[in-house]
């Protein structure tokens, strides 16, 4: 299994002939994710051709045809499709979303960055109505090695495995998966630095513990807000499974934004201390560096296997 | 996020149709005589500092008239409030004060949207008061579709104990917020004077930044950089935060970069700034970056680390080989390449063979080298 996204997705990409669009929905389809359409209606009736790398699907040459159609219902009508990913410039990402979420899709991926709070208050709170669930803004998106890869995540780094790892950062996330890349991951969640997202550690955290194919979990937080401090409590009272935890900032000066726009630290809130120390009075081993936070998740892993043997 | 000045909020609150008491602006003490002339005399003199804490610091005073106005601009302007210089005073004219509220709409980051907060204990720390006495103030989410309309406004004002005149101010303190793309919106405190007046005597917003490109007009706001090589920075687009250690840290993704500063500082060493070049940069944009750090005296030596994601390792080489080429290196440059053509980025590295660069193969050692070689510089 996996949580959220598997090989039986059907992706759509809403801004898939924009530049990034076509250059990730490429990616997208070299990692084997199945990319039935793209969105723009202004190409409504068009096709694109991908030449995906010659290791994986376009063996021989043969490039990959992905229709384009005039909106969200018009691709799911044609194909069945239940995953949007989001591509399209922060000014008409709103629009987007309510677009995807008013045609029933179920699971919305918005790895725009820069789009205003109040349009990602407004259209997170519209999804929740329509019941689909959204990833985002401002993240990578999400893969499961192997099946499927909704996003910009490399998938070339890691390999199918037993860890569950989510994540507000981008760069964090490749780093960890390249350290566990022997091990493997279940499902690679990058949830987004923004203020507001739509799923949270929480919500993933909660998809983990109940996915049987994820072992261990790993966490990843940063300065600002306190989700590290609400997955903490969660954790006490819902999660059996180990979780190894992650926390960027320590250095972050109060004030200033660090990158992301949900990265500050203000007045005594939201210091990578107090997360740290959240996470680790519920029993969770949060590593220094992500080198270190690695080597905990072996260890964790050798651990449950003595248990296990004796 | 960009917080305004007290008289640029209440500019707002004015244009919205709140109602505050009558104040000018002025960088000097010769203004600030004219204006409590103008003001009628007695005035109150507010130093306009984007940080909290003003009154305490001796930053609020009331004048008696207009030669004392002017020798308490004097005082004021210059002063440093937690690390603040004031540059401009504020001077308001004084107004008889019958009760004291305070109001304001705020992101609420756990709920993913926006709270009215309301309190009829405004004028001191509302901190305070929520600690102590929680029950004080009201906190009521906002349906982000219907947003704080005139009924909503009843229900807050009801639940915080504020009088009926309140409702008005509420509904239209909503509208700034929407319409201004802020993420908060803050009188406090909000007064009823002795004549039975509602006026916003003091306030905040933080305007959202990700909104700029409909919100035409900010740009004659000052984006503010107190640092001049955070202006430098920001005036070629970069994501640059001035700290103050020797190590110059530079690397794709806020995740990342603000992990190695911690891993840099767990070496004993202090990061002289954060600096992401973000995803899929270019060679012109590390090239940038690295020009900006190199240009900080502070800095001592440089770690670039950079993982791969979309952002291509041999791009960045090739702006670090740009840099070289640009400017006289002086500095030690520690770099580390991983993920996305790692390898030939560290060919292009390796074909330079420029002696003050060298390369490393984790995020950890290569922290450790630029630590020492900081120290050793």
């Amino acid at each position: 299994m996996a949580i959220f996204l598997t090989k039986e997705s059907k992706v759509l990409v809403q801004g898939m002939t924009g530049g990034e669009g076509m250059k990730h929905t490429r990616r997208m389809l070299a990692a084997d994710t199945d990319v039935v359409g793209g969105v723009n209606p202004r190409k409504a009736g068009q096709t694109v051709d991908f030449d995906v790398p010659q290791c994986l699907k376009g063996l021989g040459g043969t490039p990959i045809t992905v229709p384009v159609f005039g909106s969200v219902r018009e691709g799911i009508e044609a194909t069945g499709a239940d995953v949007s990913v989001v591509f399209v410039p922060p000014a008409f990402a709103k629009a987007a979303v309510v677009e995807a979420a008013d045609a029933g899709i179920g699971l919305a991926v918005v790895i725009t960055e820069g789009i205003p709070v109040h349009d990602s208050v407004a259209f997170r709170a519209y999804a929740a109505t329509k019941g689909t669930r959204m990833i985002g803004p401002n993240c990578p998106g999400l893969i499961t090695p192997g099946q499927s890869n909704a996003g910009i995540i490399p998938a070339d780094i890691t390999k199918p495995g037993r860890i569950g790892l989510v994540s507000k950062s981008g760069t964090l996330t490749y780093q960890l998966m390249y350290e566990l890349r022997d091990i493997g991951f279940s499902t690679c969640v990058g949830i987004g630095g923004d203020p507001v997202v739509g799923t949270t550690h929480i919500d993933c955290l909660a998809a983990f513990q109940d996915d049987p194919d994820t072992e261990l979990i790993v966490l990843i937080g940063e300065i600002g807000g306190d989700a590290e401090e609400r997955a903490a409590a969660y954790i006490r009272d819902h999660v059996t499974k180990p979780v190894v935890g992650y926390i960027a900032g320590f250095t972050a000066p109060e004030g200033k934004t660090m990158g992301h726009a949900g990265a500050i630290v203000s007045g005594s809130s939201g210091t990578a201390q107090a997360k740290k120390m959240a996470l680790e009075a519920v029993g969770v081993r949060v590593g220094g560096t992500p080198t270190e936070t690695a080597r905990l998740v072996l260890d964790q892993l050798e651990t449950e296997r003595d248990v296990t043997h004796s | 996020m960009t917080d305004l000045y007290e008289h640029q909020a209440r500019g707002l609150f004015q244009e919205y149709g709140i109602l505050v008491p009558r104040a000018e602006v002025t960088d000097s003490p010769k203004g600030a005589r004219e204006i409590a002339r103008r003001l009628g005399g007695r005035v109150v003199v507010k130093a306009q500092v984007k940080t909290g804490g003003r009154g305490k610091a001796g930053g609020v005073k009331l004048a008696a008239d207009p030669a004392a106005a002017e020798l308490t601009a004097r005082q004021i302007l210059g002063m440093d409030i937690k690390g603040h210089t004031v540059r401009t005073v504020m001077l308001a004219q004084p107004v008889d004060i019958e009760s004291e509220f305070y109001i304001s709409c705020v992101l609420d980051r756990a709920a993913g949207r926006f709270i009215a907060i309301a309190s009829a204990e405004g004028g001191m720390e509302i901190e305070e008061v929520a600690t102590s006495r929680p029950e004080a103030v009201a906190r009521i989410p906002v349906d982000p579709a219907q947003g704080v309309t005139s009924a909503k406004a009843t229900e807050i004002a009801e639940a915080a104990g504020l009088p009926p005149q309140t409702v008005d101010v509420l509904v239209r303190l909503w509208q700034v917020l929407t319409r201004e793309d802020a993420v908060l919106v803050e009188v406090n405190p909000l007064v009823r004077t002795a004549r039975g007046q509602i006026l916003a005597l003091d306030g905040k917003v933080t305007l959202d930044d990700n909104a700029r490109f409909r919100q035409a007009r900010w740009g004659e706001q000052d984006a503010e950089h107190g640092d001049p090589l955070e202006a430098a920075a920001a005036a070629k687009g970069l994501n640059y935060v001035k700290l103050d250690g020797a190590v110059g840290v530079i690397g794709n993704g806020a995740g990342l970069v603000m992990s190695t500063l911690d891993v840099v500082a767990g070496c004993g060493a202090r990061p002289a700034n954060f600096l992401d070049i973000g995803g899929g940069a270019s060679a012109q944009i590390m090239a940038d970056g690295l020009s900006v750090i190199l240009a900080d005296p502070d800095v001592k030596s440089v770690f670039v680390n950079v993982f791969g994601g979309i952002t291509a390792c041999d791009a960045v080489a090739d702006g670090i080989v740009q840099a070289l080429d640009a400017v006289q290196l002086t500095k030690p440059l520690v770099v580390r390449l991983d993920g996305n053509n790692a390898v030939r980025g560290r060919a292009i590295l390796d074909d330079r063979a420029h002696p003050l660069v060298q390369q490393a193969t984790t995020m950890d050692g290569a922290a450790r080298r630029a630590a020492q070689l900081a120290h050793a510089g």
